[in-house]
Parts: structure tokens; sequence; C-alpha cells
């Protein structure tokens, strides 16, 4: 890791001042940019420690306008949090699964969401692939078991998070501040697919920062359930991951919104699958259909074809889990 | 020398590149370091306070080796700034044997032969000593969770798990006691 001038600023405003200079970094767990200063990806000249800035760690939750969140509430918090386990419980299960423990009381909710792809040629400093300002996706071509199926070009990686599924069937938001403006987005918005003016999987700046991430009250009956399949059983990156949040008319689904994570490079919600099953009680047909609709134009890759079917079987099994508990 | 602060905003601190001194209170001592912002904890507990306990293994936050107790929870040290640790409470494996006497989970790795090779032990029972402060009573998943952040290459999960229990009841029936 190259050296750097460690800054602690005393405000927000003088943390995003701060980033406006070239070659200056946040940092706040740090479970994502140390690795990657490690091994020279990144060789930042300042680090601005975001971790001092105690008036962005906040859990708040009223009827009115439901949780906002403090972009520096680590995953353990959320995780542990009754208000959070009691009324939106499918984001305490994404933080429970997201990381290691240790990961979790290090890492914060603002970080999970503009973590960094794993892609391995991505994190290899030899290759500069396309994300990196490179011609060439490496994996498209090459070894690609934990790429995308859908969207997969001119970048193939996919966004690792496990919040961002969640909290978009949550339909959240986050709160951006930057030198020159500051305002609220949807995660729809925040998400872009990567294109060559824009390499990376947000619309966030060099010199702005999420401070708050917002999840709106839910309806009346509401229930979701985040599942993720792993390549081993305790933590790993998500193969395929899965969020949805219905909300119930008695047994009937008002409407629903169905998040896919590991299939494409930015978390992806399907209207198609969603729409197959609105005014619908959820029957096993009901299900299948909409795991296929979610699944819609998959092009695997050489070596990813099984996310496809991954894929429809945990929206079918989420979709047939809530109907289940929906008619207790 | 107090710092006054004339002008009306706060002002921001810079510190390094260079070598600085960086206070840490480790296992209830006060040390003072000189080290660059990029030293990790990890490398400041092992190099400059010669607190070989932690291992570095993986050095990227996977392994769980290098595991210590920040201000009561479990970290991995190799992705903690030793700058960033400063005013916080740091605990090793090394301080867990008091007076000679062995710490309970100490105690309860040896009895149940908790390790093959003995190199993820510290990082292994620095997490469950995270848990048992935290919780007296775990069950036996409480204690798989716990440990799930450490690797242990010749598969001795089942006896971890084991240890980790019955350190928990010795600490319950001392206390008792």
């Amino acid at each position: 890791m190259r050296n750097f001038e460690h800054i602690t600023p005393p405000d927000l405003e003088s943390a995003v001042d701060l980033l406006s200079e070239r070659g200056t970094k946040s940092i706040a767990g740090g479970t994502d940019l140390l690795p990657e200063m490690k091994s020279r990806l990144r060789s930042p000249r300042r680090l601005v420690n975001l971790k001092a800035l105690e008036e962005l760690r906040y859990l708040k939750h009223n009827a009115r306008k439901g949780f906002q969140i403090g972009a520096l509430t680590t995953l353990a918090e959320i995780e542990s949090n009754e208000l959070i386990r009691e009324k939106i419980p499918i984001l305490a299960q994404a933080a429970s699964v997201a990381a290691s423990p240790q990961l979790r009381n290090m890492g914060t909710i603002g970080g999970n969401l503009c973590q960094s792809v794993r892609c391995w040629y991505y994190r290899a400093p030899e290759f500069k692939c396309w994300l990196k300002g490179g011609d060439t996706c490496y994996a498209i071509e090459g070894e690609n078991k934990f790429h995308a199926i859908l969207e997969s070009s001119p970048c193939c990686a996919v966004h690792p998070s496990d919040l961002a599924p969640a909290l978009m069937a949550l339909g959240a938001s986050v709160h951006i501040t930057g030198t020159d403006e500051e305002g609220t987005v949807s995660l729809e918005e925040f998400f872009v697919r990567p294109k060559a003016s824009n390499r990376q999987m947000t619309i966030l700046g060099a010199n702005e920062l999420i401070t708050e991430v917002q999840v709106p009250m839910l309806d009346g009956d509401s229930s979701g359930i985040y599942l993720k399949a792993m390549d081993r059983k305790v933590w790993a990156f998500a193969l395929v991951s899965v969020a949805v949040q219905v909300s119930w008319d008695k047994e009937r689904v008002k409407g629903a919104r169905i998040v896919l994570g590991g299939v494409a490079p930015i978390p992806w919600r399907v209207p198609a699958a969603e729409e197959i099953v609105r005014d619908q009680a959820i029957t096993e047909e009901i299900a299948t259909s909409a795991s296929e609709a979610a699944l819609e134009g998959a092009q695997p890759l050489r070596d990813n074809g099984y996310k496809i079917a991954l894929a429809k079987a945990l929206v079918k099994r989420a979709l047939m889990t809530l109907a289940e508990r929906a008619k207790k | 020398m107090a710092k006054a602060t004339k002008t009306k905003r706060a002002s921001v601190t810079v510190r390094g590149p260079h070598k600085m001194p960086v206070h840490l209170f480790v296992n209830r001592q006060d040390y003072e370091l000189h080290v660059e912002p990029r030293r990790t904890l990890l490398d400041a507990l092992r190099k400059d306070l010669g607190l070989t306990g932690a291992k570095k293994v993986c050095d990227e936050g996977t392994c769980g080796a290098c595991t210590v107790i920040v201000d009561g929870k479990p970290v991995y040290s190799c992705l903690t700034l030793a700058i960033e640790c400063e005013e916080k409470s740091i605990e090793t494996i090394e301080a867990l044997a008091q007076d000679g006497k062995l710490h309970a989970l100490q105690q309860a790795f040896i009895e149940e032969d908790a390790y093959q090779c003995g190199f993820c032990t510290p990082g292994q029972i620095m997490s469950l000593k995270a848990l048992l402060d935290e919780n007296p009573n775990p069950t036996l998943d409480d204690v798989k969770r716990a440990v799930s952040g450490n690797l242990c290459r010749c598969g001795a999960y089942p006896k971890i798990f084991r240890a980790g229990l019955r350190a928990a009841e010795i600490l319950r029936s001392k206390k008792g006691a």
C-alpha cells in the first residue's frame, strides 16, 4: 500500500470539499478500499476519514417518513436493530448474510452501496480491463462463472451488494451530498449501467457522498424475503440473490417489487415478473411464470448458464414462501 | 500547548504521510508508536508492539487469523488502520491469560483439542471472546455464527464449536461459584 495523508474533517461540508481535490478518497469501514489499496488498484494520496463524522451515525424511524439510516451505520447495527427486524426484516436478513461478523462490525451501509465489483480481472492490477479505463472486458471471453447473465456488455461484472437488492425491493432512496448540490435519488436512479463516460455502477461523483439511506413506510400488510445462493455455506458473495417485497390484500398480492442480485452489473429489478403476480393469489403456476419472466432475455456467458436456473428457483421459492406465510 | 481555533469553522486534522506519534490503548496499557498512516493495526501490533498473537495470513479480510477486539467488537486488524484506533480499547489474545492462569476459552480449547496446526486459534478465540462477553449463554448456532469469519484449513470446526460451548459453561460455573 502506498503511503498517504490521513485527514480527519470536522464536518460533512469540509469532507466533500476535501474530496474535490484529485487523488483523494474517502474511507469509512475500509473493508473494500484497503484491499484495493494493498493491491495498488488504487493509490490515493489523501484519505478523508468519514468515521469522525458523528452526524452520519444514526438510525431513526417514524410513522410518516419510515426509516432514515445514517451512512455510517454498520451492517451489524442494521442486522441487530429491533425496529428493522420487526418492520423491514428483509433488510436485516440481507445485512446478516452480507459478510462475516468481523466485516459486518466494520462495513457501513453507505460503503456497502458504493463497493467495487469483485470481478477477478478488475481486482488484478495486471489487467487493464474496460472498467478500469481499458478497451477490453476480459471476463466476456475469459473465466466468467461469477459474472453477469443480463446486460453483460461492455462490462460483465456483477454488483456485489446484498443490501442493494433488499433496499431496492423496499423502494429505498439515498441522500447524496456534494460540493455544489445535494439531493435524494431512488436506488433505481442511483445504480446505472457503466458506460464509457462513467465507468462505474453508480451516479456518485468523486466529490459526493451518500449521507443517508431512506426507506419509506410500507403499506399496512407487507412482507419481504431475501434469499442468497453462495458457493459455500457461510459467507461469500452472492452467486445469485433475490429480494422480494409484497404488499397484500389478504392473500392477494396488491403489489410486489422483485429485485435480483448477482445477475447484472447493477441490482436488477424485474417489472415483468412483478406484473405477473399483481392482483393474484400466488400459486405454484403464478410463481413459476413470474420466475420465467424475471429471467427473460438472460444471455449466459460460457461458464454461468447455471445462474439462470438458480435465479428462477430463488424467485419461485421466495414467492412461494411469502405466499405460505400470508396464509397464516 | 493549547490549540485555540481562531476561525469560526473547525479545522481539518492532517496527519502523515510521514511517521508520526500514534497512541494506542492495547490490553489496558498505553503505547506511543511512531508509524505512517498506512500502518495497519495488525502490523502495529505485530511489528511495533511485538504482540504476535494476531496472525497475518490473507491480509485482505477473508481468513480471520488477525481478529482482535476493538471497543468490544471483533474486527479484522489487517483492514483497520492503526491511526484510526486512537482512543479505542484494543484487546488481543495476549491479554487473556491472567497471572499465569489460562482464560476459560484457552482452557476449553486445550480440553477439546480444538486445533491441529493452531495458526487460526488466536483469531477463533478472540471471535468467541467477543461472543461470550456479550452473551454468556450462547447456543451452538450462536457459536457457529461467531466464528463464521474465521477459517480453519485443518477443519477443526466441530471441536472449535464444542470448545466455545464448554468455555461458556466454565465461565458460568465460575460466576455461580
